[in-house]
């Protein structure tokens, strides 16, 4: 018993230092958690799929009524905006070039003509696919509007009408989708960060043989090493969190307690392949830059941007390493679905495989990597 | 710079710009061969520097996609007529969706939920009936966790079915309609085949630039600051010019070396077009990859730390060029002071630019714009380094 509590204390020794050679310094403090703040409220507002601006141009060759109509109702979404009225086709390529329009309407002079005759009128849509996927869903857009114009005027097929309704989303705004993905991808960043430099920096500094020579065994500077990173990541994860609950304001459906238990988990995790990157490490420049090495394409294969579904095959076998891929699943699932602790049990498995792997290496690499 | 004055004051007159010139130099190409050798040595930055930037042509060439393809549906027919069977048809054939037919919602809710179906089409009991009196309706539901695939998906039902209906009245034919309708001839210039992937290689060359030039600079620049050893170098007689010159001068080439297989791969393994001139592609990269390296070595001039530098480095250049730049996400869609912040951003101009050359061609009015600011970049930027470094001699 007296035995447990001296080692309790000297873990509780250790991770005091730590958290004190984290925290001596402001600019360190700064550094600690301001970015998170800054990044969470920036990317929250510029990270957005969510048409709300296009610019259109219109060349009216026709002058009638049914031309004139179906742009009104393309002002009335509020999201396509007139910014250039054109008076011939040469000066489309003109407009597209310049960025100036997104997209270009093009009403043939005989629109009219062969609308009121019972014909098929073709609008010309021109789109600038420099960005395809904003091209691809104002195409849509411009799509629907006519759908329902046709509808209006009694044209359009036998009347089908698609209801459409979104679970967990109901106006599918993608910050709803990028923003609880962010607590993991940003928090993530620096705890690795944090946890590939704690061994790194002893080991540059040469205090790390001095840890070594300590009555405490690699378990327990592992232990003492990992939870003040895995604090650190935990409080960042809330800063984030509170940015998204509050400042954004998107509605939580699932348990508080189960976020966080997916929240830890993945940290653990997180924290385990920062310590085994700082184990094999010798400085503190080796340490960051294969943090930065493994971290971008973890981000990127995460669905923090793109859904992991539309990936190759082989990548996605690839994902089950990526321990945030299943933290992003586990935080949008449980943040937008309300999902229980048996839906998102699978999710747990690939992260307590890598912490169960990557923690007892880094305490086993702490004394095979001397040289 | 004072440790070198009583030389030339001794021997100015004979000095000429000749002479001058080679002890430059000689003195610089001394100091490029020890950098040189430092970075061949430590094999970790040129793995983030030559191995992340292949990691990340392959990850965005073929991993990478917003391009919805095969994505699974539940259809629910609780309408077994022929007519609904057959206005359902359309979504089989395609390579966008993939319909799986089940038997009722409670099974088709089952699946949503567990993540094994994106959405769910549902053809209610009255649909045929319905369609006879022109006011038939069917339901989609969709996942909306993933908001972008699921608007995709909608655009590919609203389409399938449309056709269909569209279908029927050109067959029906016999009772004259009153009025025809607009349709919609679609063309996407630039990028025809909507594929992702042609706009994101090309942004692939301004992330790869931001992570060989403001973030391994910074770093590595900041650890030296940290260790002492470039105010060591500083007091030799090498001036400081050539000190910084012979230090960023191994991170051109490796930006260079990166900007070249970015370029093959673009063009070799992923065919994007490169309908601008080649040339202008390669001097605009090349001044933006300065642009950067000037960024980076500012960072690591004023926070001397490498762990600072690489969070500063990490905010301020390559988060923003991943998030902000107009990379993935279409600024046009962004709240003003998002726009206002991006457009402080090199990327951002650098980005625009680069589309624009591979994509649409040689638009002078962007490429004059572009390049201009991003040469005033390049001129504030060695102003208010060489004052950083000045203040830190003294």
């Amino acid at each position: 018993m007296t035995a447990w509590i001296a080692t309790l204390a000297q873990i509780g020794a250790l991770i005091r230092k730590e958290i004190l050679a984290l925290l001596k310094d402001p600019s360190s403090r700064v550094v600690l958690f301001a970015p998170a703040l800054i990044q969470a409220l920036l990317f929250g507002y510029g990270a957005t799929f969510d048409l709300t601006n296009v610019p259109y141009a219109v060349l009216d060759q026709s002058r009638g009524q049914a031309a004139s109509q179906l742009v009104a109702r393309l002002d009335g979404t509020g999201v396509f905006h007139r910014a250039a009225t054109l008076s011939s086709s040469t000066q489309i390529a003109q407009v597209i070039d310049s960025n100036e329009a997104l997209v270009v309407l093009a009403i043939p002079a005989d629109f009219d003509r062969r609308l009121n005759a019972g014909q098929r009128a073709p609008l010309q849509v021109i789109l600038d696919g420099r960005n395809s996927s904003t091209a691809a869903l104002a195409a849509s857009y411009v799509g629907s509007i006519v759908a329902s114009y046709n509808a209006s005027i009694g044209a359009g097929g036998r009347g089908i009408t698609i209801e459409r309704r979104a679970w967990f989303n109901p106006n599918l705004e993608s910050r709803w989708n990028i923003m609880p993905a962010l607590i993991g991808a940003l928090s993530m960043l620096q705890t690795l960060l944090i946890s590939a430099l704690s061994v790194a920096r002893e080991r540059e500094q040469g205090t790390f043989d001095q840890l070594l020579v300590t009555p405490l065994t690699p378990m327990q500077i592992l232990i003492g090493k990992a939870i003040p990173a895995i604090l650190i990541g935990l409080l960042q994860s809330t800063i984030i969190f509170l940015v998204i609950r509050f400042w954004f304001q998107i509605p939580m459906s699932g348990s508080i307690a189960l976020l966080y238990l997916g929240l830890l988990t993945f940290t653990i995790a997180s924290v385990g392949l920062g310590l085994s990157i700082s184990a094999l490490s010798l400085t503190m420049q080796q340490a960051m830059l294969y943090t930065f090495l493994l971290i971008m394409p973890l981000m990127l294969l995460s669905g923090l941007i793109t859904s992991v579904k539309n990936m190759p095959e082989i990548l996605q076998v690839v994902t089950y390493a990526n321990p945030l891929r299943f933290g992003t699943s586990i935080v949008r699932r449980v943040y937008l679905e309300g999902a229980g602790l048996a839906d998102v049990a699978l999710d747990f498995v690939p992260l307590l495989v890598t912490g169960a792997i990557t923690l007892p290496l880094a305490a086993w690499l702490f004394r095979h990597r001397l040289s | 710079m004072t440790a070198r004055e009583p030389a030339s004051h001794a021997s100015a007159s004979e000095r000429t710009a000749s002479s001058y010139a080679s002890g430059f130099y000689r003195r610089f190409l001394a100091l490029l061969r020890k950098e040189v050798r430092q970075v061949l040595r430590d094999k970790s930055n040129l793995a983030v520097g030559l191995l992340l930037p292949v990691a990340l042509i392959l990850l965005f060439g073929y991993g990478l996609s917003f391009d919805v393809k095969h994505a699974p549906i539940a259809v629910v027919m609780e309408d077994q007529s022929p007519t609904a069977r057959e206005a359902v048809d359309g979504l089989r054939g395609s390579d966008y969706l993939a319909p799986v037919f089940v038997s009722d919602m409670s099974e088709a809710q089952r699946m949503m939920r567990s993540g094994s179906v994106d959405g769910i089409l549902r053809v209610p009991m009255d649909f045929s009936r319905r369609l006879n009196h022109g006011d038939a309706r069917v339901q989609l539901i969709l996942n909306g966790v993933d908001s972008s695939s699921a608007s995709t998906i909608e655009g590919y039902v609203n389409g399938a079915i449309g056709i269909w209906a569209q279908q029927q009245v050109d067959r029906g034919g016999n009772k004259p309609l009153a009025t025809g309708s607009v349709e919609v001839v679609q063309r996407m210039w630039f990028n025809e085949a909507a594929e992702s992937r042609w706009y994101l290689v090309p942004g692939l060359i301004v992330l790869v630039l931001t992570l060989v030039g403001a973030f391994l600079t910074s770093l590595l620049i900041a650890r030296e600051w940290e260790r002492g050893t470039l105010e060591s170098l500083f007091v030799t007689p090498v001036r400081p010019l050539e000190i910084v010159l012979s230090k960023i001068a191994p991170y051109l080439v490796i930006g260079a070396i990166d900007l070249l297989m970015c370029l093959l791969a673009s063009h070799f393994l992923f065919h994007v077009p490169v309908r601008g001139s080649l040339v202008i592609i390669v001097m605009v990269s090349m001044l933006y990859l300065v642009v950067s390296l000037l960024l980076g070595l500012f960072i690591s001039a004023v926070v001397r730390n490498q762990f600072q530098a690489s969070q500063v480095a990490l905010l301020a250049s390559f988060m923003p060029a991943l998030m902000l730049s107009g990379f993935v996400f279409d600024l046009r869609n962004t709240p003003v002071f998002i726009q206002i912040v991006s457009q402080v951003l090199p990327a951002t101009h650098f980005m625009a630019l680069i589309k624009t050359l591979f994509l649409a061609g040689n638009h002078w009015p962007t490429i004059m714009w572009s390049v201009g600011i991003l040469t005033l970049y390049a001129v504030v930027l060695t102003v208010v380094t060489r004052a950083q470094l000045r203040k830190t001699l003294e």
